[in-house]
């Protein structure tokens, strides 16, 4: 499986994700520059976190318009599994891939420590390798991550199931606690914590492991056993 | 040259964390008067004009300088400068 991990200016968990993909997977990855104007070849593409642009008139606002978010917003509307992490995910949020917008913490702080999550859906292609209602511990390190969306936009996450983690504890004032979400098809997913910095108990937890062994397992089912 | 005068805001109803804490820093200092207070981004463009000018002010307004899920926005449209 060939992932795209796609480098913004700004962008510095990059690493991070190729290390997850490389030694944590053993899968190919590449970086993939913010100019570039394909990830067509690619099987999944990820978003790392950061501070695309400095951050400058909204998290993830100008990224939103990078030359290669053209292709990333193409290969998501026909299916291919997008992953954003922290600045990913406010890039997802902006492009409109999926609902809802960041805020400011609620206690205007930036918070980076390691957090526990429930799993709230553990049948997405993210997430199968999850038990139900797993709790797990990742790290978070944002200071825009108080998730908001309307009452009516929380209503159809709820009933489509595609709120995929929540925080144990209120960290930072999302609505409903929430930590990921997932599009209602289900192949793009947007979360605050860093899955990719928790991959190995040396980094003090690989709870974070799964879920990208999850998108291998999902992409085997679908282009391997079949052939 | 046409001088924009755009204001972002936050939308009714959405919490103002930033807004929140200088309330409280406010009424701290004894100026107990304020009930409450909506922080917001200015943003001023120096615009060519042209004859869709509001037309696309809005847009630019609505694709990037405001986020409508959570923001509303507004603008003036000033006498032209040199």
């Amino acid at each position: 499986m060939k992932f795209a991990v796609i480098v913004f200016p700004g962008s510095n968990c990059d690493d991070d994700m190729v290390y997850a993909i490389q030694e944590g997977l053993k899968e190919e990855v590449d970086k993939v520059w913010y100019t570039e104007e394909s990830v067509a070849d690619y099987d999944a593409v990820l978003l790392p976190g950061g501070f695309s642009y400095g951050d400058y008139l909204r998290s993830g606002a100008i990224a939103r318009f990078a030359p290669v978010m053209e292709s990333v917003i193409e290969e998501a509307e026909k299916g291919k599994p997008v992953l954003g992490v922290c600045n990913g995910f406010q890039v997802l949020l902006e492009a409109g891939l999926l609902p809802g917008a960041m805020q400011r913490n609620k206690n205007l702080k930036f918070i980076c420590r390691p957090v526990q999550l429930r799993v709230e859906n553990n049948s997405t292609g993210f997430t199968k390798a999850y038990e139900s209602s797993e709790t797990i511990t990742v790290p978070v390190a944002h200071g825009e991550g108080n998730y908001f969306c309307d009452e009516k936009t929380l209503e159809q996450l709820k009933a489509n199931d595609q709120i995929v983690f929540t925080y144990q504890d209120d960290i930072n004032g999302s609505v409903a606690g929430i930590a990921g979400i997932i599009n209602e098809k289900g192949n793009v997913l947007g979360m605050m914590p860093h899955p990719e910095r928790a991959t190995a108990n040396l980094l003090g937890s690989d709870d974070g492991l799964k879920l990208f062994q999850s998108i291998l397992n999902h992409w085997r089912e679908s282009h391997v056993l079949t052939s | 040259m046409v001088k924009v005068q755009v204001y972002v805001t936050l939308k009714a109803g959405v919490l103002d964390p930033q807004g929140s804490a200088i309330t409280h820093s406010l009424h701290t200092m004894n100026y107990n008067e304020v009930k409450s207070v909506q922080t917001g981004k200015y943003i001023e463009l120096e615009v060519e004009e042209t004859e869709n000018l509001e037309e696309r002010v809005k847009e630019m307004c609505e694709k990037l300088l405001s986020n409508p899920v959570i923001e509303d926005y507004t603008y003036t449209i000033g006498e032209a400068v040199s």
